[in-house]
């Protein structure tokens, strides 16, 4: 039974293999990052019915986008983590972000309403460390008068498969703390010194509400939707944040954002009084020289339409933030720049 | 003419028949190919982990993509870990199941009973995994994990197994639902081998003064035996293999305990977690030398299996 339950799964895999290489032609076929994929797929939606013209986005995962990008069976990779300028010209590849997130430390502590709970980089870095492993530690207390908290042991729950939240959370951690930097590192997956993993945003969140005194981050749209009880960070600044669009938007108008660089940009721990420090891009890969430009257009024209205030209201709506105008011009004189046909005419005029 | 007719209908006979012998042939022969194939690209796509680590990989418990150290340690004794739980939860169950069905239950209550245990067996395992995750984990945690830790925590050689948070997911919860999942299929198995002994042997030991217990264990279990190992096989190979209700309960961390309560990982579902993120060739292949272990975890558990069955028919009528 087991086997035949494997051999049924795997042919089932190789059919959606199949089918990510074979989507019907005039398509535009995407594949990569779980966490843009709400939005990809609403403005796919919307652009079909105006356009007529479809877009296969399949949500396979970053580390998947970037395998199915390199091997040049999809018109686009997409990958929450931004690749370095080297791996990008190794590879001859460019890339440009199209949506911005924030990702969200949760808790679960009796006594405790969302929003209550302070926490400092120093803070959340030692919990995750495994070495504040009471709720009641002096050092949370300092920030924290006023609020009762438990003396009770804290889990740490973080994901068990590798994400670009993932990516966002760690680069955060090793920016602010030397330990976090030298014990750990940064990564979509990395060696967890504590804690439970759960799967996908939702399977952290389930253990996070089942377990109490847990502590876990998830995506800011998951924790939104499903009304979790989150934490307040202090920022570069020195002040203390929610996570709230505009403190994400806030994050990103700081950046300084460099086409040279394939747009290459963390968002984390970003200066200006409004920030919120645990902020992301979201990006999408393409190759430089296109063998068929004729679909590089039709997704180039894709991502125009979806930089419109149109797109950018609905990705308001599904809670993400769009790029500020600044940078969608960028995006587009890089596009004219760097993507070209096999005789090397641009193909975004 | 007829004759002439007659020889044409044979000749066309024999074609379809040898058509059909080569068709059986080569399907049957496309499970030897598609076996090597498959065999064949595990070793290929961990040929890289493989030159990397050696044989260290086996006794490492490092797992660190970000330094790109790896090794399957954890995740191995999770498999061997929960399996082997499940198997000392189920046997006995199953067991019993068989018992009442076929010696002791009602004529009536056969049939529901048995429909319920090969229901049990359709459930596809997401179901169990999201019912142990959300129904059997919660209750878990607050009534029986409190009672282990004080009782059994306390005990001087068992104890540390059995202490820590209780947090309801981890390596004791993930064995109790593979326990739940593989009851079916080695209680319907061990049913229906049961059913196969001959009234007579039965009768003759009730004649003889037996007791239910005495005609089990000492006429029905060793006419059963070969059948039996095979339930179970059936069962330990489920549960090696099981990826979705295990991902599901057993915490995912790449950490060693000592207690079963604690979070912890088995191959396939640290597979099931890693593989489509996973970002460089010597994640990927020490992933895909996990799948390999998998494998031969499996083969030796069948080997085994077989060899026990072969010793077993060999001693056969040389005991008291």
């Amino acid at each position: 039974m087991s086997k035949l339950n494997r051999l049924l799964s795997s042919i089932g895999l190789s059919a959606a293999l199949l089918s990510a290489g074979a989507a019907c032609a005039g398509d535009i076929t995407g594949a990569g990052a779980t966490f843009p994929y709400p939005i990809y797929a609403k403005w796919a939606e919307t652009y079909k019915t105006q356009t007529n013209v479809g877009m296969n986005y399949q949500s396979i995962g970053s580390g998947g986008g970037i395998k199915q990008i390199k091997a040049k069976t999809v018109d686009f990779g997409a990958s929450d983590a931004p690749l370095k300028i080297e791996e990008l010209d190794f590879e001859g590849l460019t890339q440009f972000p199209t949506v911005i997130g924030g990702v969200v430390p949760v808790v679960n502590i009796e006594g405790v309403a969302p929003g209550q709970l302070k926490l400092t980089a120093d803070t959340l870095s030692a919990i995750f460390m495994g070495k504040i492993t009471k709720w009641n530690d002096p050092m949370i207390a300092a920030d924290n008068a006023g609020v009762s908290l438990p003396d009770a042991a804290i889990t740490v729950v973080h994901r068990s498969d590798g994400s670009g939240t993932t990516a966002i959370f760690t680069t955060y951690l090793s920016q602010v703390s030397l330990d976090w930097k030298r014990g750990v590192g940064s990564g979509s997956a990395v060696s967890w010194p504590v804690g439970t993993g759960g799967k996908g945003n939702e399977g952290v969140a389930s253990y996070v509400q089942r377990i109490k005194n847990a502590i876990g981050y998830v995506e800011y749209a998951y924790a939104k939707q499903n009304k979790m009880s989150y934490a307040q960070m202090k920022n570069r600044d020195g002040k203390y944040v929610k996570p709230e669009a505009d403190n994400f938007k806030a994050a990103a108008a700081n950046a300084k954002w460099d086409a040279d660089k394939g747009f290459y940009m963390m968002l984390t721990d970003q200066p200006g009084a409004d920030s919120w420090p645990i902020t992301g891009a979201t990006f999408i890969l393409m190759h430089k020289s296109q063998g068929k430009p004729e679909n590089a257009k039709e997704a180039l024209k894709f991502f125009d339409w979806a930089f419109s205030a149109n797109g950018d209201k609905m990705a308001m709506d599904l809670d993400y933030v769009p790029l500020p105008e600044n940078v969608t011009k960028m995006i587009r004189t890089a596009w004219a720049a760097k993507i070209k046909d096999s005789n090397g005419q641009v193909i975004w005029k | 003419m007829t004759t002439l007719l007659h020889e044409a209908s044979l000749k066309r006979q024999t074609v379809f028949d040898l058509l059909f012998r080569n068709l059986t042939r080569l399907a049957a022969f496309s499970v030897l190919a598609l076996l090597a194939a498959i065999i064949g690209s595990l070793i290929v796509g961990s040929m890289p982990a493989i030159n990397a680590f050696g044989f260290g990989f086996l006794t490492s418990s490092e797992w660190n993509p970000v330094t790109d150290e790896y090794g399957a340690l954890i995740p191995i004794v999770g498999t061997l870990v929960t399996s082997g739980i499940a198997l000392l939860i189920a046997i006995p169950v199953s067991f019993g199941i068989a018992i009442f069905l076929t010696e002791l239950s009602p004529r009536w209550l056969r049939r529901p009973l048995g429909i319920a245990v090969e229901l049990l067996a359709g459930i596809p395992s997401i179901i169990y995994g999201m019912w142990g995750l959300f129904i059997f984990a919660p209750l878990f945690a607050d009534h029986v994990e409190p009672w282990l830790n004080d009782h059994i925590g306390t005990w001087p050689l068992l104890g540390p197994f059995f202490s820590g948070p209780p947090m309801g997911i981890g390596m004791l919860t993930a064995g109790i639902i593979l326990a739940i999942m593989v009851i079916p299929f080695i209680a319907s198995v061990m049913r229906d081998v049961f059913d196969v002994v001959p009234t007579m042997l039965k009768e003759s030991a009730y004649g003889l003064g037996a007791t239910t217990w005495e005609v089990m264990w000492n006429v029905v279990l060793p006419y059963t035996k070969i059948g039996v190992v095979g339930g179970i096989m059936l069962g330990l190979g489920r549960a090696l293999g099981e990826t979705m209700a295990v991902t599901f309960v057993i915490g995912n961390a790449h950490e060693l305990h000592k207690s079963l309560l604690m979070p912890g990982n088995s191959i396939s579902s640290a597979l099931a977690n890693e593989f489509t993120e996973a970002v460089g060739d010597l994640y990927t292949s020490s992933l895909i030398e996990l799948g390999l272990i998998l494998f031969f975890i499996t083969f030796v558990v069948l080997s085994l299996a077989r060899l026990m069955l072969y010793r077993l028919s060999k001693g056969e009528g040389q005991g008291a």
